[in-house]
Formats: C-alpha cells, structure tokens, sequence
C-alpha cells in the first residue's frame, strides 16, 4: 500500500506527460515510450552506459572529497575559534560564488582537464558541507563529552562512539543535499569541458535538437540517483536512528 | 586522598560557595548536603577535574582514579546498556557484564538507553561507574528516582566495594535522610 502511494504521483505525472505528448504531435515532445525506447536503445547500443560510469564516477569523487575536506573544516571550525574565524571568509565567499563562475575558472586557470572538473564541483559543494557539519558539531552535547573525559575514552572511542554517532543526523543531511547538489554541478562542468558523461551528451543532442535523447539521458541518471536515494539513503537513515524509541 | 581547602566559585556575579574546606581519607564515605543551587554539582565538576575556573585548593594524593555517577545518567544514546559501560573499561565485556550484574540489570544489557527507566538509567551509569574499580566515587544525587528496593541495593553495591577496596565516596543531595543512609560524616554546603 505503501509503495502504491508513492508510485501514484509518478504514475500521473507520466499519463499528463503522454497526454500532452498526443495532443500536440510534435517530435519536440516525445512520448514517454518513445523516450523509453530511446533509453532501451542507447543503453544496448549506444554509448549511455560508458557516460553514465563516467558522470556517476565524477560523482561518487567529488562527493567523496568534499564531505572529507567539509567535516573536516565544519567540525575544525565549530572546535577552534581561530581556525574558524580564518576560514569564514573563504566559506562566504564559496557560498557566494556561483558553481558556474567557479567552473569557467577552474578551466580557464588549470585547462580543460579533469582536474579542473574535480575540484571545480568539489568546491561548490564544500561550503554546504562545511556549514552543515560546523553547525551540528556546535551543537554537540558538552555533557557527553565530560563523561567521556571522565572516563577516559581512547581516541578511538572518542570519534567513532562519541562524535560519528553524534554528527550522524548532519553527515545525512550533507549526504543528502550533496548527492542532488554534485550531480547538477557535474553534469554543468561536463556540459562546459569534458568530452564524456551524461552533461557532454546532453550538449551534443542540444545542439542536433534530439529531444528524445537529451530526456533519455537526463531520465537515465534521474533514475540512479533515485535508486540511491531510496536503497543507500534510505539505509543509512535506518542505520544511524536504530536507536530510537 | 582529598583536601579541599578556602574553595571558593564565583557563577554569574555571585558566589555560589565560598571558604568550602573538607577533607576526604581512603575508605571513607563523605556526604555533602545542600539545597538546589547551592552548587553540589558544580563542586563534584570541580573536584573531578571537568571544570578549572575555581579560587582555593583541591589536592588529591597521587592521580586517583576517579568514577563519577553525574546528576543525568549521561549514557550515549546510541549505545547499549552493556556498550555503555564496557566503553569506560576499554571494551572489556566481561567486567561490564558483571558490573551491570551488580546493580541488578543482567538481563538489561542489550537495551538502549531510550528504552530504560530514569531509575534503569541510573543503575547503569552507577555500573559504568563502579566497573572502572575507581579509588574515588563521587556520585550527583546518584540515587534519586530510584524505588526504595533499587536505592537500597545500589547504595549496598556502593559500600560493598568501599568494605573490598577501601573506595572512598563523596556523595551529594538535598536529601539529607538519603545522605544519612550511607554517608559516615555529612558537610552543610550552605547558600
């Protein structure tokens, strides 16, 4: 019954778009099925599978980097008054800073390579991170971390019994506004300087006007993203709320 | 083991204690009676070592080991009972096992804190406490919301290990009866 609810609104918003689809008859709008077997087709024979490995790897990096780099920095900041008062400038400034303006200059300043890509969507991302995690780490509870004083927890007990379970509610959050957050900054760089990946198809079929194949690709990865959403993401909740009443 | 002398805390602009002096020998159990806010919590902060913006002196003799049952059971949530208190020993199951034994919660291991009682809380943070076989207890109103069975055999397991070890106790509450059920010498922490 559950599932049945939450396929319901896809289900509409796919009648509405192969009603519409049949009202006005133009290859400017495809079909549902015939962006389906435009997916089918590209999948078995055409190189969709090659440039979603490479977006999803550009992904799975950049994602990596920056919640590695964000924690570190956020909980840096919330730990170290210094440190935090150094970094808030360029946190403000990153925030500020639109990923497009930071990929043109990725590119411009260290050329059209996947470096520049790398790290241009890694520091979009990173600010988000870093406030995220500088705030929960702010808020950690000061009782728990006398007890663990107290008793003399190992440094190892410290950070994977004490503070991992503590900032987990945030790593999730980050988790969860990085993944949707990457993946459109990564198809943009892909789109501006890369020659793979789901954004540099899109490109090219904006430029041919191949409707049927930019909504193939853009609905393939769609499709991913959801599945990760809903088996690791969902997973990871469960995981770190276990405790719970 | 403990000489507090001319202690004295500022909080807010006032004095919450001042010219506090006690002394505290091996094997002893001190209690230290007070009404609310008169700063018993913030002494045992003090005096284990947790809070260093203080006037006067507090000297122990040697670096004794101290285990401290605070105010609010202060278990992770995230943990279970028996991972509570084998967190304070190392991971040391066993002598986690047998001090949740102790207090009467054997069966009680695999429950998170969420799922306990106030009371069942307590007990666990009194096995956290005593597992670490500290030479000084300090325990914050350690047996309130417990029922009289459970004080009674919490306050047992207490003075148990204070007859083996030669443990000594400091232990504080605005219950000056609870006090005088375990405590040999009672100090008046005024306001």
């Amino acid at each position: 019954m559950k599932h049945a609810f939450s396929a319901a609104p896809v289900l509409v918003i796919l009648l509405v778009w192969q009603a519409a689809a049949m009202i006005v008859a133009t290859p400017e709008l495809p079909s549902p099925a015939a962006v389906l077997a435009v997916l089918w087709s590209e999948a078995a024979h055409g190189p969709l599978l090659a440039d979603l490995g490479a977006t999803l790897a550009r992904v799975g990096i950049c994602f990596s980097l920056a919640m590695i780099a964000g924690s570190a920095i956020g909980i840096g900041m919330a730990s170290s008054p210094q440190f935090g008062r150094w970094f808030d400038p360029w946190v403000q400034l990153l925030l500020t800073l639109p990923a497009m303006a930071v990929a043109i200059l990725c590119y411009i300043w260290l050329g059209m390579g996947e470096t520049a890509a790398i790290l241009a969507v890694t520091l979009s991302k990173l600010p988000n991170v870093v406030v995220i995690l500088r705030e929960g780490a702010r808020s950690r509870d000061r009782d728990l971390a006398e007890m663990a004083r107290l008793f003399r927890f190992s440094r190892k007990s410290l950070f994977f019994d004490l503070m991992l379970p503590e900032l987990a509610p945030y790593f999730l959050a980050a988790t969860r506004s990085g993944l949707s957050l990457v993946w459109k900054i990564v198809l943009l760089v892909e789109l501006l300087g890369r020659s793979s990946g789901i954004g540099f198809r899109l490109h090219v079929y904006f430029q041919l006007l191949d409707i049927a194949r930019i909504l193939a690709y853009a609905l393939s990865f769609m499709l991913v993203i959801q599945l990760i959403e809903i088996s690791l993401l969902a997973w990871l909740d469960r995981r770190a709320a276990h405790w719970k009443r | 083991m403990l000489t507090v002398e001319a202690l004295a805390k500022r909080l807010g602009g006032r004095d919450l204690f001042r010219d506090l002096a006690f002394t505290l020998a091996r094997g002893e159990v001190l209690g230290l009676a007070g009404p609310s806010g008169a700063g018993k919590t913030t002494l045992l902060s003090i005096l284990a070592g947790l809070d260093s913006d203080y006037e006067g002196t507090v000297r122990w003799d040697g670096s004794p080991r101290l285990g401290m049952v605070f105010q609010s059971p202060r278990l992770l949530p995230w943990r279970t009972a028996l991972q509570n208190v084998a967190l304070a020993v190392a991971g040391d199951t066993a002598k986690a096992s047998a001090a949740l034994q102790k207090v009467g919660l054997a069966d009680a291991g695999a429950v998170y804190p969420a799922r306990l009682s106030l009371g069942m809380a307590r007990r666990v943070a009194l096995a956290r406490a005593l597992a670490i076989e500290p030479d000084v207890l300090l325990l914050d109103e350690a047996f309130v919301s417990l029922d009289p069975r459970s004080a009674d055999q919490a306050r047992g397991v207490v003075l148990e290990a204070v007859k083996a070890r030669g443990m000594a106790v400091l232990t504080v509450s605005h219950d000056r009866p609870d006090l005088e059920r375990m405590a040999g010498r009672i100090v008046e922490l005024d306001r």
